[in-house]
């Protein structure tokens, strides 16, 4: 598996990219709140916040196909919890404000995360104090994510080579029992790297 | 479960941020207390296997299928605190990388998720261990547990949606409620069924989750989730029987909306206003003994003979 699916093209050369990562998340978290707070009513804003995500999108050089095919992925959920909304006086008002709004946040989101490597946010979480431990974390689990997927998807393989009837009853022990072994296997990695960690010194 | 941004208001999305970050600096600072270093690895590692974890596929029926969410297994593997730090960690690389979960609405979801999760999860877990010895006794506790966690995390994001003017409490909480009373099933199932994989085959792994959290922390961490509970949940509660009322008119007035461009979920949410207050509460009562009768009787069949 490619080891950085997850934020795919965040190592592109744009202008954009080259922006410090700070200023880029201050930026996002500057138009989502502006996004949020604003009435519906005031339509050029809204469409002046399209036109600028647009330009940041075609500037920065993510393919737009990608950009899509992710909007497309948690859409659904977006219009799940919005389905809620439609139980009350003028519900149908509400529920398209909100699409709006979320869409529009989720874009700012998905050029976000595919304009700045997660090490840089990374730092900026580190110097904005937030504690080592949990930047230590979530290093160590951006690290290892791809592994334990690549270990999961072995594992499901080996299973499969391995079972030849494909009966319904047993299939959530299966895969239950292939969630627990990863996780066996996750805490003798741990200790490995442990070892590993101290042995380079450490603190 | 992961609220999207736009749905929150500012009031909403801060007082969440609030109460979570004074969740996250207990458990670290509990954690950088009690843990010893060599189970940092073991955090970092475990936030990668919760995220792994989370996109195996459970087959439901009809080619659905539903996936874990891994709060009450994740406190009950590592201990409360390494399980909010973990949970925590996942949530932000979803929302930071992924989108999945809007980056305002981080700190709701954190708190639903991994606060109430893993906080009031594995309080429900501790209590039960008290008078469930041996294995069965700790995947009956943990299924129940982890049953129990996703009704409360669904219970605080109706809230929260409420509270946010975004979606009528009168809606948002019966729907939210029922939907995670049929998922809290699932979840409850895989959590046992990993759990009683691991007691069979690697029984000593267990033992990294024993993590004995003192008062002090207990009550702090008790205290902020009390106080988000209030937050969110008490305005409906406490104005109940008005509140239905209101939100049962504001319905019928939906209602008649709902004839020119009928909603999926119209008829879901109906029942559930013809008999008031009392049904909903009967139902949940009912509901949470049924999973925790359920949950022993799955413990008794994952795990073939009694082992202390």
């Amino acid at each position: 598996m490619r080891h950085d699916f997850l934020d795919r093209y965040s190592r592109l050369a744009s202008p954009i990219h080259r922006l410090p990562a700070g200023l880029k998340l201050c930026a996002a978290l500057a138009v989502m709140s502006a996004t949020i707070a604003f009435p519906i009513s005031s339509l050029w804003f809204f469409l002046a916040v399209a036109a600028f995500l647009a330009i940041a999108l075609a500037v920065s050089g993510i393919p737009f196909p990608f950009v899509l095919k992710r909007l497309l992925l948690f859409e659904p959920f977006v219009v799940g919890i919005g389905l809620l909304s439609l139980f009350q006086a003028e519900g149908m008002r509400v529920f398209l404000t909100l699409m709006t709004k979320s869409t529009l946040c989720l874009l700012s989101v998905i050029i976000l995360s595919n304009t700045t490597p997660f090490a840089l946010l990374l730092n900026v979480l580190r110097r904005i104090h937030v504690p080592t431990l949990l930047v230590t974390v979530l290093a160590l689990m951006y690290r290892y994510i791809f592994l334990l997927i690549d270990e999961a998807e072995r594992m499901g393989r080996a299973r499969k080579s391995r079972t030849f009837s494909g009966k319904r009853r047993g299939r959530w022990r299966q895969a239950a029992t292939v969630v627990g072994q990863l996780f066996v296997r996750s805490t003798e990695r741990a200790e490995r790297i442990f070892a590993a960690m101290t042995a380079r010194g450490w603190q | 479960m992961h609220i999207p941004d736009g749905f929150l208001d500012g009031k909403t999305a801060i007082a969440a941020a609030v109460l979570s970050g004074t969740g996250i600096s207990v458990a670290v600072r509990s954690a950088q207390k009690r843990l010893p270093r060599r189970k940092i690895p073991l955090m970092g590692v475990a936030a990668a296997f919760v995220f792994a974890a989370q996109m195996l596929n459970f087959p439901v029926a009809a080619g659905s299928s539903g996936h874990l969410m891994g709060s009450v297994l994740s406190a009950v593997l590592l201990g409360p605190a390494a399980g909010v730090i973990v949970m925590t960690s996942v949530l932000l690389v979803q929302a930071l990388v992924f989108a999945d979960g809007g980056l305002l609405a981080l700190g709701a979801n954190i708190f639903n998720m991994a606060i109430v999760g893993c906080g009031a999860g594995y309080g429900i877990y501790a209590l039960l261990r008290r008078i469930l010895p041996g294995d069965r006794g700790m995947l009956a506790a943990a299924g129940f547990a982890s049953w129990c966690a996703i009704v409360l995390a669904a219970v605080c994001a109706a809230g929260e949606l409420a509270w946010s003017g975004t979606a009528p409490w009168g809606a948002a909480f019966p729907a939210m409620a029922t939907v995670h009373m049929l998922i809290g099933v699932g979840e409850a199932l895989i959590t046992m069924l990993v759990l009683g994989a691991i007691a069979l085959t690697r029984h000593e792994v267990l033992e990294n989750g024993n993590e004995k959290t003192p008062g002090a922390e207990l009550v702090v961490l008790g205290l902020a989730l009390a106080l988000g509970l209030a937050l969110f949940v008490s305005p409906f509660v406490s104005g109940w029987p008005d509140g239905l009322e209101k939100a049962a008119a504001s319905l019928g007035f939906d209602m008649k909306a709902a004839r020119a461009f009928p909603t999926p979920l119209a008829d879901y949410a109906v029942p559930g206003f013809s008999s008031p207050a009392a049904a909903t509460a009967v139902a949940g009562a009912a509901g949470t003994l049924l999973a925790f009768g359920l949950s022993f009787v799955i413990a008794r069949l994952i795990l073939p003979s009694s082992r202390t």
